[in-house]
Order: structure tokens, then sequence, then C-alpha cells
């Protein structure tokens, strides 16, 4: 486990033969497959030739500098770039071996299989309840007692449930900051999406929410597959499996996490992740 | 450094100046608000005074009298209450439509750039015309005034007031939050009715609200369609009681007991309209809060 791995003083046995790029070392089986990945906005190339796997129960981080291309990158795999005409992708983001990025691919069921939360927590304007109910009802017909199980059910996933259980019929835009967060990650949970993406997930919370949270990744990675973005190295360290580190709409190096902090193949990760990046 | 050589000591000529434009500008802002409280509370004042005097509980009770006899308004004012229900319940669903096409469907494009364009210029049209406009479409076919025509002329004033309100107010919807619910796999117009227009209600309510204020103090518009009617009447098919008619005719008359009661109307549309304008600003607040 990264998490118990103090990475300053460590003398790792040598692995810089590993290439930059190197195959799962953890025999883990690919989620989503990315190859020769391009993304433009209108003219601009915010990604270049992308490639790696993401592995099933699993965190990947992705960090980088800012427009480094890491968000971009999260947002071709629900196709959220959908939204906006002038932005497209061209290459392969196979998601369970069906390329998402075809015309054909239904954009709502893909959106319900791979959930996102987002850096600044969104509620909708409703009640704590009908927060979560809203994902579920688009797409199963349950009973109100199965409804009901399935609020319970996610708060407690999200860690929140004892905070929230007396007043689900509260708006759920009153919660603080960190509350509202984990209400957004019960809400893309209680779906019971395949993959979940957090783009930035904790960099508008305090420290203690925060730790929920990345304690929270940890326990989600058991029965979902997760991508993040962060900014934060030391979270990229504490909860990711596999970090790839980006630059200018490049890969530029991806492997385990460890292998990534405590011995990067490449000069350029080096200098980003021990701060001494220009 | 000592603290006599900092540049930002209060007696420098530069300081000196700025705090004089400042203090220059404050007075002149202060003087026209003045200037604008000044007229606004003279005629509120002239309109308390003549309207309190002539409110009587007849007023509510009685009909349109005829001059030199004793009578009320009620007519003027169910009729009132009529057409601009009529006309509410009529432009409310269209301008709530055409405003989320505007704000969430064609952000660009030529249709919504001139649906954008005429409806703007909708929205400063004279009003006058806009009653000329369904008195030649409407009365001049069907070959009487009536009720139907005065709720369309209003409904045409009401719809770009509304239509512009729903678009500015989902506009002010973060994206974010459309991201969120989009990301869940919800198609747009749920995203659009369960998530972005619920966070817009606030607007989209005072918008509604203001348009009712802005059509029941419509006078020109009626002139050429509702009519008036001295006598009860809610046929829509026929000319109309309504306060803003009834209030010019009898302002413009020479007889004192129905100048008496054109100031009591014009005192009665005022309080209405504001109390509109209350209930608005409360309903936005509240959308805003949650």
């Amino acid at each position: 486990m990264p998490t118990s791995m103090p990475f300053a003083d460590v003398h790792l046995p040598a692995e810089s033969d590993v290439p930059p790029h190197d195959a799962a070392s953890r025999s883990a089986v690919p989620k989503i497959t990315i190859r020769n990945l391009d993304f433009f906005y209108g003219g601009f190339q915010a990604l270049t030739h992308v490639g790696l796997d993401i592995a099933e129960h699993e965190v990947t981080a992705f960090i980088g500098p800012s427009g480094c291309g890491k968000s971009t990158l999260l947002r071709t795999l629900n196709r959220m770039y959908s939204l906006y005409p002038g932005q497209r992708a061209t290459g392969e983001v196979r998601l369970n071996g069906v390329n998402v990025l075809d015309a054909a691919t239904d954009l709502n069921l893909l959106r319900a299989k791979v959930g996102m939360v987002f850096q600044k927590p969104t509620p909708f304007p409703m009640t704590i309840y009908e927060n979560i109910a809203f994902g579920v009802r688009l797409y199963e017909r349950l009973s109100t007692r199965g409804m009901d199980e399935r609020v319970e059910w996610a708060l407690a996933k999200a860690a929140m449930w004892n905070e929230v259980k007396d007043k689900l019929q509260q708006s759920g835009m009153a919660l603080s900051g960190g509350q509202q967060q984990r209400l957004c990650i019960a809400r893309a949970i209680a779906v019971r999406p395949e993959v979940l993406l957090l783009d930035e997930p904790t960099s508008a919370l305090d420290p203690i929410s925060t730790a929920h949270i990345e304690e929270l990744i940890s326990e989600l990675k058991v029965d979902y597959t997760i991508a993040m973005v962060t900014h934060n190295m030391q979270q990229a360290a504490r909860v990711s499996d596999r970090t790839a580190y980006m630059y200018l709409g490049e890969l530029v190096e991806f492997g385990p996490t460890d292998r990534i902090f405590l011995n990067p193949a490449r000069k350029e990760t080096e200098d980003y992740i021990t701060g001494r990046f220009g | 450094m000592s603290a006599n050589s900092t540049p930002w000591r209060s007696d420098t000529v530069h300081y000196r100046r700025r705090l004089f434009v400042s203090r220059f500008n404050l007075a002149m802002s202060l003087a026209t608000m003045a200037l604008g409280m000044v007229f606004l509370c003279w005629i509120l004042a002239t309109l308390f005074v003549h309207g309190m005097a002539a409110l009587s509980p007849a007023l509510f009770t009685q009909m349109t009298p005829p001059p030199g006899a004793s009578g009320g308004l009620r007519n003027a004012i169910v009729g009132s209450g009529v057409i601009v229900a009529t006309a509410t319940f009529v432009s409310t669903p269209i301008g709530v439509l055409a405003g989320i096409y505007l704000a969430e469907y064609g952000r660009a494009g030529w249709l919504a750039e001139t649906t954008r364009f005429v409806n703007d210029m909708l929205l400063s049209a004279p009003s006058i015309i806009l009653g000329l406009f369904v008195y030649t479409v409407y009365v001049v076919p069907v070959g009487h005034f009536s009720g139907w025509a005065g709720s369309m002329a209003l409904a045409l004033i009401a719809i770009p007031v509304i239509v512009r309100t729903t678009e500015n107010s989902l506009r002010l919807v973060p994206g974010s939050l459309r991201e969120a619910a989009v990301a869940l796999g919800a198609p747009m117009w749920k995203v659009i009715v369960n998530v972005t227009l619920r966070a817009a209600r606030g607007g989209v309510i005072t918008g509604v609200l203001l348009a009712v204020a802005r059509m029941s103090g419509e006078t020109a518009p009626l002139l050429f369609t509702a009519l008036n009617n001295q006598f009860w009447s809610l046929d829509m098919n026929a000319p109309i009681a309504n306060l803003p008619v009834v209030i010019f005719q009898f302002a413009m008359s020479p007889f004192d007991d129905w100048k008496a009661l054109a100031w009591a109307g014009a005192l009665l549309i005022t309080a209405a309209v504001l109390a509109l304008n209350i209930v608005a600003r409360a309903a936005f607040r509240q959308g805003k809060a949650r």
C-alpha cells in the first residue's frame, strides 16, 4: 500500500530498467484502454497521442501542472466534452472493449456507467434524499422502500449516513462544503456505475473533509474502477495504485504509484514530484 | 525608511486630489438620487392623498356609475383581473419555453440570435403599437372589441419580459450544475426540468410577476382591444371593464365624482403593483437561498 510508504528516505532496489510506460506489474485487468487519443478545443490540440490502461478495481491518479490535459482526459472518458460543440476527440477509448468515442455511443447510458465527481461540490437544488434519488430514477424503477434502501446504502458508502439520516428532507445546498462533496460522491455511486471519475475532488475542501474523502476513495475501489485528477502529490501517493504524469497534453510517464514517486524513470517526472518544476 | 517619507501619507497632493474627486462624485450621485426621489415621492404622495380620500368599501361592491351618481369600480377591478389572468396563463408557458430554448439549446446559431433580437425589439416596442396590431388582426375581422383581444394585447407585452428574464436566470445557473446532472446519465430535458429550471425558479417566478405588474398598468393596448364596459360582464367575447381604461376615461372627464374614482383606481393599481414587486423580490430571494 502506498499509504504506509514513507517515500522520502527509502532507498529502493534499482528499477530504472523499467520502461516509462511499464506493463501492469500487478496483473490487473484493464477496464479502460486508451490508445492514440488526440483531443482538440477548436483548433487547439490539448491531448497528443495519449495511450494507457486504467485497471479495474484500482485508483489511477493523473498528475501534472495546470493545463497539461489531465482534466480533459478525464472528460473524454464519459464524453462530457460532447456537450460543447467545437470540442472533439479522435483515437480510441475502450470501455469493456467498446470504443466510447464512436458516434453511435448512447451518451446517457455511457454516463450512467461512468460516473463523475467535480472539483466544486454541485448539489442539486433539492432535498438530500432527492439528490440521490434523481440519478437512480433515471434508469431504475424502485419501490419507495427500495429507493429508501438505495439512498441509505449510497449515503452509507459515502460515509455520511449518520450525519444526514435525520435531515434527508433538508436541502442538499444547506450542507457544508465537505458534506456536499460527499453527497455528490454518494449521488454518483447510487446509480451503481462501473467507473468513477474524480476531477480534483478535494481541492475545494479543508484537510479533515479531504481525509474523509481519501479514505472513501480507498474503500470504493473494491467495487469500482477509479480515475482521479489531483494537484496534490501527497494525495496521489496516498490513495492511488497507479500514477500518470502528464505535461503539455502528453503522457510523460505512467506506472505503479510507488515506482513513480520513489524511482521515476523520467527526469521531468522527478522534477515535478520533487517540486523542482520550473 | 522613516514613516515621514512613505509615499502614501495622507497629506500628499495626489491623495488629497483623489479624496476630493471621490467626495465630489459621491455628492453628485446623492444629488441625482435625491432629484429622482423627490419626484417619485411627490407622485406617490399626490396619489395617496387623492386616492385615500376616494377609497371606500363601495369601491369593491358597486359598479362604475354614470356621472353624478355614486358608485364603485367593482366591474373594472374584476375585469382587469380576468384579462390579466388570461394573458398570464397564455404568456407564461410561451415565454418560459422560449427562454429555455434560448438559454439551453440555442446559445448560438441564427435562429436563437434572430429570436433574441426580435424579442428585444418587442420588449421595447410602444404598447400602443401592440394594441393597434391586435386591433387590426383580431378586433377588425371579428367586428367588435372583446376581453380576448385585450388579453392578446397584454400577452404580447408580457411574453418578451418573461422570455428575457427566463433566459437570464437560466444563464446564471452554473455550467457545473448542468454537467453534474449530465454526468449521471440524465437526458437534456430532465436536466432542464429537474435541475436548471429548479435552480433558476426564483428568477423565473420573478419575471412572471414583473410581467403581471407591467400588464396591470397598461392602458393604451386595452383602448383598442378590450375597450370598456359600464356594466357587470365577464364575457370575454364582449367589451369588458378594466381599471386602466376606466381611470383614463374618468380622469379626463369634467365630473368630480368620476375624478375621485379615477384617483382611487390609480391608487389600487399602484398598491397592487407594489405588492407584486415585493412578492417577486421575496420569491427571488427564496429561490436564491435554496
